[in-house]
């Protein structure tokens, strides 16, 4: 096999974090190089860096053994390099060869776009994709298996040699993963060199040549697809390391506070299906973590008991109260709250300070509160900041000019100062360092014991396995498998995910 | 500002240095500017636009905008010129109703916040942008003004002693401790104002909004009614500067307050409040009233031409906001 684009020795900083540590990662020619890795193992930086979105702190880029140089896309782009985001780069509103020949137009002698050109080039390359699509469609008229395919066009018509996809199938339905397979293959005999990233291990086995796996921003492993098998791919990727259980007493489970009974909730304009028949109720004092795989549902279903999402069916109980339709302010004061998954852009006000952040949720509908004690707001937060032992010089300072575990910590404290029976957890713990998930860990544990129900939704494996005392496995927006105690194994998570 | 470097501590201070810089440059060069009476003029000019400005400051802290006070300003003076002239005619029941001079204040300010009201209903209820629902309302609220007279002024508004309306002009002439009415009702608006920001869940709640809507949604905030009470607000201020100004005048014109939303706005941008929303200050908005209100009392001192008080007028406006940009970029260096 014949290497075009080595990656070697990699490191990436960030303030706090430390995003990849020395990688190194061989990609082979016209071969479909699998990387595979857990959120935050550190694929998502090393294909900015490739496509010259991100530099690298220190490291080598190699092109065809020659030092290749990436300080932009443009860069990437001079050199073939190509990458299709998870979320798709089109323009909606404009057609398929208006979106081919974005910012690369084709201009004839009066320097006006070439419209008959653009067409007939796109048709040529949609034809030998295999694909009935046409060039002058707009492309909101099209399914998004097919927006993927016109990505993948784009790519082509900038004479791209090195794709990177980034979790390509992961909005895809069955069909359209076939499709794409096969636009894949059609790739490979045109010398298109592939680099793919996915969690779902399966199609990894069927599409893939040479697996690279990343683990904690740092490389585990490389091998060809056809000497390994999926529990071998579990264990490099998941690591023997973990974090120290904290499920490891028996529960207390105390009395029911939630249940949720037939929920479905369908895609927009569409017959699928996002959740399908979810039915499950959670307890004072346990840790129920929800596993699934992006796009399973998981974020939906935190959505619908928070009271964002209204277009569902089913009904929700809390404690054998039916919860009706209601504002998010009411859900709160039913003693309802969700950390959400993106922090920055739902659950801080960057502008605020430290102090007002935490105070945000507060809500009480008394008058005298509308005047804003400036004593007893000190007092409360100076309590909430030991509580969760969050890192403060002064809670004056915006939120901003903490560190990530330290904003998420400040996410948490604002949720409980509305005093919540049922605390959701989304991701808590994206984008933080190690010690701080930890933490975070300990304080929910702390929580539970105090009575509340928790809800907790990750896509880690190893945070599931230290942190739940029963999880739900989701899988295209299915319960697939409930489980308990000893159940709850790597193997078991990664099977029942799958769907 | 414990805690903030000198050089911090002066990008917040800017726009009150500008002031100072400016001040003290017009009370060096033009004589009569510092008499007490130019002075009490320029105030009661500033009072004018610092009133709008301080309502355009909680629709843009929520990063909104009202474009539509100006038009307001002329319907609330029209409806009260016509209270006091007409009377309340309600022609079904063939009655003529006259009010005394604080119930026709109190109704003049009242639609003002109604009409503000609508607007905040509009953009929130119906997700219209506040650009285009409040400049709907430009229109709008200016047509209504035109038709209450049919587009001529009511002039005179002395009342009549028999009527019991009499006094109107007083609210606009009068003073109070040797200082206009006028001065007292920005002071005290703008105390009120600070308050609400500064000192309330409903300002904190502003502050979210503004920085991030998502997020104070997601706290439990109520988004759409703290939104549509900032219009409010701001269309409340507008029925104070119409009443006001008719007073000022004894007279009502429906073309009164053509423009003046955007005098408050330079005042608020020249205050140090972002138009993204979720930074600023009503502190900050009155000393902008003032940067606005002493350079051009000052120009026309110096005798500037009225168009080349304008090209520098203009200019200023844009440079506050190139240094606004300037200390983003600065503290986020930080």
């Amino acid at each position: 096999m014949e290497k075009i684009l080595e990656a070697k020795n990699i490191s990436k900083q960030y303030p706090g974090v430390v995003a990849l540590d020395d990688v190194s990662f061989n990609v082979y020619k016209g071969k479909v190089n699998v990387l595979v890795g857990e959120n935050g193992a550190g694929k998502s930086t090393l294909m900015k860096i490739l496509s010259g979105v991100e530099r690298q702190s220190s490291g080598e880029i190699y092109l065809n053994n020659k030092k290749l140089n990436i300080f932009s896309t443009n860069d990437a782009e001079k050199n073939s390099i190509g990458i299709i985001h998870q979320e798709l780069n089109l323009f909606p509103n404009l057609t398929v060869h208006e979106n081919i020949f974005m910012g690369h137009e084709i201009l004839d002698r009066y320097k006006t776009i070439d419209t008959k050109q653009q067409i007939k080039i796109t048709n040529e390359l949609l034809s030998k994709l295999n694909q009935d699509i046409d060039a002058k469609t707009l492309v909101e008229s099209l399914r998004i298996g097919q927006q993927q395919i016109i990505e993948i066009a784009k790519a082509l018509a900038k004479k791209t040699k090195i794709l990177i996809m980034d979790e390509p199938s992961s909005a895809l339905s069955k069909k359209e993963v076939s499709v794409l397979f096969n636009v894949i293959e059609e790739l490979k005999k045109q010398e298109v060199t592939i680099i793919y990233i996915s969690h779902k291990l399966e199609e990894i086995m069927q599409i893939g040549d040479v697996i690279t796996i990343l683990r904690d921003s740092k490389f585990i492993c490389e091998e060809l697809i056809n000497k390994i098998d999926i529990p071998w791919i579990t264990e490099n990727m998941v690591g023997m390391k973990s974090f120290e259980a904290v499920n490891t007493q028996k529960v207390k489970k105390g009395p029911k506070i939630i249940e949720l009974k037939s929920i479905s909730l369908k895609k927009k304009e569409s017959e699928e299906y996002i959740l399908d028949d979810v039915n499950f109720n959670s307890s004072s004092g346990e840790i129920l973590s929800i596993y699934g795989l992006m796009g399973s549902g998981r974020t939906e279903l935190l959505e619908i008991i928070m009271g964002l999402n209204k277009d569902f069916q089913g009904e929700i109980y809390l404690e054998d109260k039916i919860l009706k339709a209601s504002s998010i302010s009411e859900r709160i004061s039913d003693g309802i709250v969700l950390v959400p998954e993106d922090r920055q852009g739902q659950g801080l006000v960057q502008s605020l300070s430290i102090l007002s952040n935490t105070l945000l949720s507060k809500i009480s509908r008394r008058f005298k509160d509308f005047y804003l004690n400036a004593k007893s707001e000190k007092k409360i937060v100076t309590k909430a900041i030991e509580y969760l032992g969050i890192k403060v010089s002064n809670y004056n300072n915006v939120i901003t000019s903490l560190s990530g575990g330290n904003q998420q910590k400040v996410v948490i404290a604002k949720s409980l100062e509305t005093e919540p029976r049922l605390l959701m957890l989304d991701e808590p713990t994206r984008g933080i360092d190690i010690g701080a998930k930890q933490e975070i860990f300990y304080i929910m544990k702390k929580l539970a014991e105090k009575g509340l129900s928790i809800i907790f939704v990750s896509s880690e494996i190893k945070e599931v396995l230290a942190v739940a005392d029963r999880v739900i496995v989701l899988a295209k927006g299915k319960i697939n498998k409930e489980l308990m105690g000893g159940e709850i194994t790597e193997d078991n998570l990664v099977k029942y995910s799958q769907g | 500002m414990k805690g903030m470097t000198i050089k911090a501590a002066l990008f917040k201070l800017r726009a009150f240095i500008a002031l100072i810089f400016i001040f003290s440059f017009f009370a060096f060069t033009a004589d009569a500017f510092l008499s007490s009476t130019n002075l009490i003029i320029l105030t009661k000019h500033v009072a004018i636009n610092a009133i709008l400005a301080i309502g355009m400051t909680f629709v843009i802290l929520t990063s909104g905008i009202d474009l539509s006070v100006g038009s307001i300003v002329g319907l609330c003076g029209m409806i009260a010129g016509m209270l006091i002239d007409k009377g309340l005619v309600i022609q079904f029941l063939n009655v003529v109703i006259y009010f005394e001079i604080w119930v026709i204040v109190l109704i003049s300010i009242f639609v003002g916040f109604l009409f503000g009201c609508v607007n905040g209903f509009i953009i929130t209820r119906f997700s219209v942008a506040p650009f285009i629902a409040t400049l709907g309302m430009l229109y709008v609220a200016r047509g209504f003004a035109l038709l209450i007279n049919d587009g001529a002024t009511f002039p005179n508004l002395i009342g009549k002693e028999e009527l019991n309306n009499t006094g109107f002009p007083n609210i606009g002439s009068g003073t109070f401790l040797s200082l206009p009415y006028t001065i007292w009702v920005m002071l005290a608006l703008a105390l009120i104002a600070v308050f609400l920001t500064t000192k309330t869940k409903f300002g904190r709640h502003i502050y979210a909004i503004g920085g991030n809507t998502k997020a104070a949604h997601l706290s439990g905030v109520n988004v759409n009614a703290v939104t549509l009470l900032t219009y409010g607000i701001s269309g409340l201020c507008a029925g104070v500067v119409g009443v006001i100004v008719t007073s000022q005048l004894i007279s009502s014109h429906p073309a009164t307050g053509t423009t003046w939303e955007l005098n408050a706005i330079a005042a608020v941008v020249l205050g140090g409040t972002s138009l993204m929303g979720g930074r600023g200050s009503v502190g900050g908005t009155i000393i902008g009233a003032f940067v606005i209100g002493v350079l051009s009392n000052g120009m026309i001192l110096e005798g500037v031409s009225s168009f080349w008080q304008r090209v520098i007028m203009g200019t200023i406006i844009v440079l506050a906001v190139m240094i606004d940009q300037l200390q983003t970029r600065f503290i986020s260096k930080d």
